[in-house]
């Protein structure tokens, strides 16, 4: 079994010669009797059965046949004023012998390089992550103290919670109090303790979910992590501990909590409290064992009803102290299929290290094609609730304004189409993705703003249909 | 330092820096080398650090500028023979010492920077401090002649000029 934390292997000695030969020269280099190495430029060749490679020796130095020699072939691309890409490099090893008209000639018996058109750079970096922690539990030893990498507070924040990501929170909480505000209900200080709470369990979720995952091994075993997917990274990067980890998730939580009570205080109701502690478990258990939601491919379920209807509908009957409507529940719909959306097809570039981990998400489970086909469906459902909500005389004639990002939609299923097994080129299509349903559910909120705008200025406006 | 190799220095994208491994086997890394007017600096992250390891346990170093592809085009080549030091007390601020001459080759380098979070361990670095001991110098790139061979001064001397 391959072991993808410890780094790049050695290749094969063949491979290594069948690379060398692409390489104009070669740089060959030995270890002088001084101790020193040294290095001159040469031009080998392979002749017969490929697998010994030939060269005329440098003039004016002595090549020692006792120890190794190797072959390495080196190249980059000059980007000028900018520095170089293509980079690519290989060594081979071996002893060398005198051939006849004092040529010299080894067969290879080791070999290592890296191309990074083979192996993207940031899955090398990924794949070199064990060599550095090695290196700086050795450095520690050396200075007598621990040394650990850094960020800024500020980034180390950043990072860890995935804080960008509060868009998902917002937008439903948003569109959950505007609706309330239509309906005749909005109180500033309840709508402010919503968003903190909500956003407090986002943050929690977050959090909680790089500590089970680091501790069930599915983000050890992914070396291939985008700024969407594969999580924070910060405890495999040994910027925050576990540990630590752990009680941001635990204080996250604990907000979330308290500002649960508090809205239950001001504005008691069964409905809110239902709400609330679905919520909050929904959340904590969508990594956390026994349930472990998203590695029994319910994520996407998860993720739907935790930022869509309990987020929407939570921040509705806040306002409206428990009374319930159907307007918001169609609401929340399009945004619950668009999160899940997110988090389905940032799965897509985790599937094969989640496949490792046993983490069994929808991408794990279903075949390429069945996965891009289901993606296209759920948001061409989304967007077809909007539109029939709007027919039905559901969701207000300006909430059409919500169908213009639609093209992003297809956008995304042909970038997944065309980049499904490389993930750091589906990055723009993930980040296509997250714009997707924030511009979607950006438009809902601007839609019902206008509403509320237009009915304050024109009382008895017909904006739904049908009323 | 022959002002011919400082320009080939000063010119080059990459050098090959091998280190000795404890079995004797010489190990080649490709690397950006800046040239401070008495040693020759390279950083390394701590990602790629076993170069590093090798040269704490055996100092002895070469340099080759050979690429005419990295050397801006020039023929001439040059291996640098040398003692090297590995700078990292801390490795996630020592480095910066060299990034103004890192920049002036590689300007991109300082849009990474920025970007700092989200390769933190790329920046998280060793400094390699090579001091020369002796030069071969190929004015035509043909190494089927010999080469001119420099010793450079001693170290102690290059700290009292």
């Amino acid at each position: 079994m391959v072991d993808l934390r410890a780094g790049v292997r050695m290749i094969e000695p063949a491979a290594g010669l069948r690379r060398l030969k692409e390489f104009p020269f070669h740089l060959l280099t030995w270890v002088g009797a001084d101790g020193y190495p040294l290095s001159a430029a040469v031009e080998g060749w392979i002749e017969g059965d490929g697998s010994t490679v030939h060269f005329t020796p440098p003039a004016g130095v002595e090549i020692p046949l006792e120890g190794e020699v190797s072959l390495t072939g080196s190249h980059i691309r000059p980007q000028p004023g900018v520095g170089y890409d293509e980079r690519r490099h290989v060594t081979v090893w071996g002893r060398a012998i005198v051939e006849p008209g004092g040529r010299l000639a080894f067969r290879p018996h080791a070999a290592w390089g890296w191309d990074e058109s083979d192996i993207p750079f940031p899955e090398y970096v990924e794949r070199q992550v064990g060599q550095s922690r090695r290196y700086l539990a050795r450095l520690s030893a050396e200075v007598g103290q621990t040394v650990r990498p850094r960020l800024s507070l500020g980034w180390l924040v950043l990072r860890s919670t995935r804080l960008p990501f509060l868009s998902a929170t917002f937008v439903p909480v948003a569109v959950g109090i505007a609706i309330a505000a239509l309906h005749g209900f909005f109180e500033p200080l309840t709508a402010l303790i919503t968003l903190i709470g909500a956003a407090a369990v986002h943050l929690g979720l977050n959090v909680a979910n790089d500590v089970f995952d680091a501790r069930l091994g599915a983000d050890e075993k992914n070396v291939n992590p985008t700024q969407y997917s594969g999580g924070s990274r910060v405890i495999q990067y040994g910027l925050v501990s576990l540990r630590t980890m752990a009680l941001i998730s635990a204080a996250c939580y604990a907000i979330a909590i308290a500002a649960g009570l508090l809205l239950l205080w001001l504005r008691p109701s069964v409905e809110l409290l239902a709400i609330g502690v679905i919520g909050v478990l929904v959340s904590f258990f969508y990594t956390a064992p026994p349930l472990k939601l998203v590695y029994r491919g319910l994520g996407e379920v998860a993720v739907a009803l935790g930022f869509g209807p309990l987020m929407l509908l939570g921040a509705y009957v806040v306002q409206s102290g428990g009374a319930l409507a159907v307007e918001p529940v169609v609401a929340s719909l399009p945004i619950a299929l668009l999160v899940a959306l997110i988090l389905y097809a940032n799965e897509v570039p985790d599937a094969p290290a989640d496949a490792r981990a046993g983490k069994r998400t929808l991408p794990v489970r279903l075949p390429r094609t069945t996965v891009i086909n289901l993606y296209y469906l759920g948001a061409l459902t989304a967007f077809a609730i909007i539109a029939g909500g709007v027919l039905a005389g559901i969701l207000p004639i300006p909430a059409l304004i919500a169908l213009v990002p639609l093209p992003l939609a297809l956008r995304v299923r042909d970038g997944l189409a065309t980049h499904y097994e490389q993930p750091y080129a589906l990055m723009a299509v993930l980040g296509t993705n997250v714009r997707l349903h924030l511009y979607v559910g950006g438009l809902l909120l601007a839609a019902y703003l206008a509403v509320l705008a237009l009915l304050a200025l024109a009382p008895g406006l017909p904006l739904f249909l049908w009323r | 330092m022959p002002r011919a190799v400082e320009e080939l220095l000063e010119a080059a994208l990459v050098t090959e820096l091998t280190v000795v491994r404890h079995d004797g086997r010489p190990m080649t890394y490709p690397l950006i080398p800046l040239w401070d007017g008495q040693r020759v600096l390279m950083t390394s992250s701590i990602l790629f650090s076993r170069k590093l390891e090798h040269i704490k346990a055996n100092p002895r170093v070469s340099l080759s500028l050979s690429d005419p592809v990295a050397l801006g085009g020039r023929r001439d080549r040059a291996t640098i023979q040398g003692d090297a030091r590995v700078i990292d007390g801390d490795p996630h601020t020592d480095w910066e010492q060299v990034l103004p001459l890192w920049a002036a080759k590689e300007p991109v380098i300082l849009q990474f920077l920025k970007a700092r979070v989200a390769f933190p361990l790329f920046f998280e670095r060793s400094v390699i401090e090579v001091t020369p001991r002796r030069i071969l110098y190929w004015p035509d790139g043909d190494t089927s002649r010999p080469p001119e061979v420099h010793d450079a001064p001693p170290a102690t001397d290059l700290e009292a000029a």
